[in-house]
């Protein structure tokens, strides 16, 4: 008997393996996102929609109807899907930059109108398909491309703190909360949360999931794994920041898991 | 939806207002908009009406949203449009190429206003470069110059149909002086006359488990190779010249032999037509030509009706965009073409005579 | 009964003295009268603060242009919309003014065919109301160019503020009495030939 790697139902076996980098974070948070619609029992009802960044490399990764956009344009694409046909499970998946740089508006008012549809934004600390540039979530002293000496928050400001942001302008019926990588069953949990807020009407979810990108960071297996697990929770604390009232606790009885 | 949605009558309302009403009559379900004048008044009437219809409206963030959503609406398999204005227009460019490369059916109503940037918020003709060839592509859109309400319900309407039978975008070029002003005109449900709304189908969310009952469905406007993306824009091509017979579309008047060929679009064309029939009483040889569509432009009319004539003035209240969509058809004649531009104006028929009178009175002096 | 009709009027006032309700109400009658209307605010970013600015056509023909060159009856209702008209009156305009709009005689557009001072605020105040001054000026206009029956306009009139006149019946017999009064002024005018 041969052990065959666990793959999420939902993915497409036609278009495996991905097309993402060795050591990207893509693929671990599809899987988490792939499982997540498998325990919801939801394929059918899923639309998922990427961005413009390495987010869209994801176009035809699941065996659901998926739209690829760009500049994180994909959140009001899914939006207009959404009020079109409320039957349907939204999903935006985009980059830091798509979504708190030239798609930072759509971002912030679809949380704000508290949109029926999930958000679900990977944090790789800079632009990668791009080629490493620097993006609003680039930590202090970090090299990118456009940051060479390192980003200077002094001329540049500090990282962009997303999840906090969302939580701050939703109301109560809003999920919203930070995973990694590095915790796929804790970040399965927190997009099974986030896709049950919309399925059951609730309002907008929203989950950024601190990612890694070694061939923009120029890091090898370790190092990636440090920044991931040591440099980027510095800045950027996961856990769920907002858990509307109704929701209730999560499985494992916390109300927040850090 | 069946029956009729409104009964035939005469009415006397203004084009933003006429948009709406000739937006339920094409059986659209959903608006997503956001404020800019002079376009306003189509959602401010699109949501009145839309409770009364069942239909859905959004007011977005900004045009890109309006633009996006409405890609999104089409996606669900709803009849969507959105109304936009200048530099709204100018963001609206974003999600119309998207639709453009994937071949998506939406409709925009473009309320001209003065440019470049904000410039006023009154009337011009000079987002015509922009509706026909803005974006990142080759301008594969439909886009409808109306000169009047009446035209403006009956292309609002026509709108949907091309859009949805083509599956290219469609604009209606309308301008702020027909998005404010009251005229008569006969409001009548499509169905009636004959008009069959062309039925939306879902991109996404057909039944079926994906993969297993059914292919997902995988909408994608980005291509890795150089010859992907060629054999994509060359069949876009093929197809958009294919098709562009059975759009385009005209008006002409008086071009055999005229001395003068006015040519011009949208609502200048009412002034053209009317300072032609004045010149015609007064014994002058004068003709008019006007395109209703402008992508595609009606070239080889156009150049049959130049072909005949002494002279075109090309009037328009921008300065030369509706010219070089002219010059360009007219390529290889060797007629001259008169300016007559009044960029963000609006142009009168006295205007336009007293310059064709000149015009005769030169050819006169020089024969 | 023929009647040729073509005329071009552009009424001129201050934010509030119900310049575009004349002009809308006015167009209004000439649709029902059968007539083409074409009717159109000026609506720049001046419409906040400025002078507000209404464009009215009303032919047996079909309309043109929605603007034009020169005005057959210019109405400017302030001294800024005196200067702001100035552009549309033509040796055939006739130029309609209230004197008691604080216009002064000099910035009058000496160009016009002709130039009638309405009282129409002194009216209103002294046999009506205020708030149909605007209504007085309506029927100067319908009295100097006959360009719609009277009855035409009170069944405009109706159509516009009918839900208020079944409030308060005195409401309707007031504006009736405002139309009829700017007619009568206009025909004393020109009977008198005055101005």
């Amino acid at each position: 008997m041969t052990v065959k790697p666990a793959m999420p139902e939902s993915w497409r076996l036609e278009t495996k393996p991905h097309k993402f980098c060795p050591g990207c974070g893509h693929g671990i948070a599809l899987r988490a996102l792939g499982q997540a619609i498998d325990e919801l029992g939801i394929q059918d009802r899923v639309v998922f929609g990427c961005d413009i960044g390495c987010s869209l490399l994801a176009w035809d990764f699941f065996n659901v109807d998926s739209v690829q956009t760009h500049h994180g344009r994909t959140t009001p694409v899914v939006t207009g899907i959404k009020r079109a046909n409320p039957e349907l499970i939204c999903v935006a998946y985009m980059g830091d930059g798509g979504g708190y740089a030239i798609g930072a508006q759509h971002l912030v008012n679809a949380a704000g109108r508290n949109e029926r549809i999930t958000v679900i934004l990977a944090n790789n600390t800079q632009y990668a398909m791009t080629g490493g540039q620097m993006a609003p979530t680039t930590l202090p002293g970090q090299k990118t491309e456009t940051s060479p000496y390192g980003r200077d928050p002094e001329a540049t400001g500090h990282p962009a703190k997303g999840p906090e942001m969302v939580a701050a302008i939703t109301g109560e019926d809003a999920y919203v909360a930070r995973g990694t990588v590095s915790k796929l069953p804790q970040l399965r949990r927190m997009m099974v949360r986030a896709l049950q807020n919309q399925i059951e009407g609730r309002g907008f979810s929203f989950v950024e999931v601190l990612s890694t990108c070694p061939t923009n960071w120029r890091t090898n297996a370790k190092d990636t794994w440090e920044f991931l697990e040591k440099k980027m929770p510095a800045h950027f604390r996961t856990g769920e920041l907002k858990v509307p009232a109704a929701a209730g606790k999560d499985e494992d009885g916390k109300k927040a898991v850090h | 939806m069946s029956g009729a949605v409104m009964a035939e009558k005469r009415v006397f309302m203004t084009g933003n207002e006429v948009v709406a009403w000739a937006a339920v009559a094409a059986r659209a379900d959903v608006m997503y908009g956001y404020p800019i004048t002079p376009q306003n008044e189509v959602m401010h009437y699109w949501t009145r009406l839309a409770p009364k219809h069942g239909k859905i409206f959004l007011q977005t963030e900004d045009e890109l949203s309006a633009g996006f959503a409405t890609i999104g609406g089409v996606l669900a398999g709803k009849k969507c449009f959105t109304a936009t204005a200048g530099p709204g227009n100018v963001l609206m460019q974003e999600p119309v190429s998207m639709a453009e490369m994937m071949r998506l059916p939406v409709v925009v109503v473009v309320m001209q206003r003065g440019g470049p940037s904000t410039a006023t918020v009154i009337y011009s003709q000079q987002e015509v470069t922009l509706t026909t060839f803005g974006g990142n592509g080759e301008g594969f859109r439909v886009v409808y110059s109306t000169a009047g309400l009446q035209e403006l319900y009956d292309h609002t309407i026509k709108a949907f149909n091309t859009a949805w039978r083509y599956r290219f975008p469609v604009f209606v070029l309308a301008d702020g002086y027909q998005a404010k002003m009251r005229e008569p005109l006969t409001v009548y449900d499509p169905v009636e006359r004959g008009i069959e709304p062309v039925a939306p189908e879902p991109y996404v969310g057909r039944p079926g488990k994906p993969g297993a009952d059914r292919p997902p469905g995988h909408y994608r406007n980005t291509y890795n190779t150089e010859e992907e993306l060629y054999a994509v824009v060359l069949e876009q091509a093929a197809e958009y010249e294919r098709v562009a017979p059975e759009i385009v579309e005209h008006e002409e008047s008086g071009a055999e032999g005229a001395a003068v060929l006015v040519v011009a679009h949208g609502v200048v064309a009412r002034a053209a037509k009317q300072a032609v029939e004045l010149l015609r009483a007064e014994g002058l040889k004068a003709g008019y030509f006007r395109p209703v569509t402008l992508r595609p432009l009606p070239a080889e009319a156009l150049r049959t009706a130049a072909g005949r004539a002494g002279r075109l003035l090309v009037v328009e209240s921008a300065y030369g965009q509706f010219a070089r969509l002219v010059r360009d058809a007219l390529y290889g004649l060797t007629v001259d073409v008169v300016p007559l531009y009044k960029p963000g104006l609006g142009i009168t028929a006295e205007e336009i005579a007293s310059r064709c009178r000149e015009l005769a009175a030169s050819s006169a002096r020089t024969e | 009964m023929e009647r040729k009709r073509s005329i071009k009027i552009v009424v001129a006032g201050e934010g509030g003295q119900g310049v575009q309700a004349v002009a809308e109400i006015l167009a209004e009658a000439a649709y029902e009268d059968g007539a083409q209307a074409l009717y159109i605010p000026a609506f720049g970013v001046e419409q906040r603060g400025g002078v507000s600015l209404a464009f009215l056509q009303i032919s047996d023909q079909p309309v043109a242009a929605p603007k034009f060159e020169k005005g057959d009856i210019v109405v400017a209702l302030s001294e800024r919309a005196v200067r702001r008209t100035r552009q549309y009156v033509g040796p055939e305009t006739v130029f309609i003014y209230d004197g008691l709009a604080e216009i002064k005689e000099e910035e009058l557009p000496r160009t016009a065919r002709r130039i009638l001072n309405i009282p129409a605020v002194a009216v209103a105040r002294a046999e009506l109301h205020p708030r149909v001054f605007n209504i007085v000026i309506m029927g100067a206009v319908i009295g100097a160019t006959r360009v719609v029956p009277v009855d035409q306009a009170k069944k405009a009139l109706e159509k516009r503020l009918g839900y208020k006149f079944e409030q308060d019946p005195k409401l309707r017999e007031l504006n009736h009495r405002a139309l009829e009064r700017g007619v009568e002024l206009v025909d004393g005018i020109l009977k008198g030939g005055g101005n």
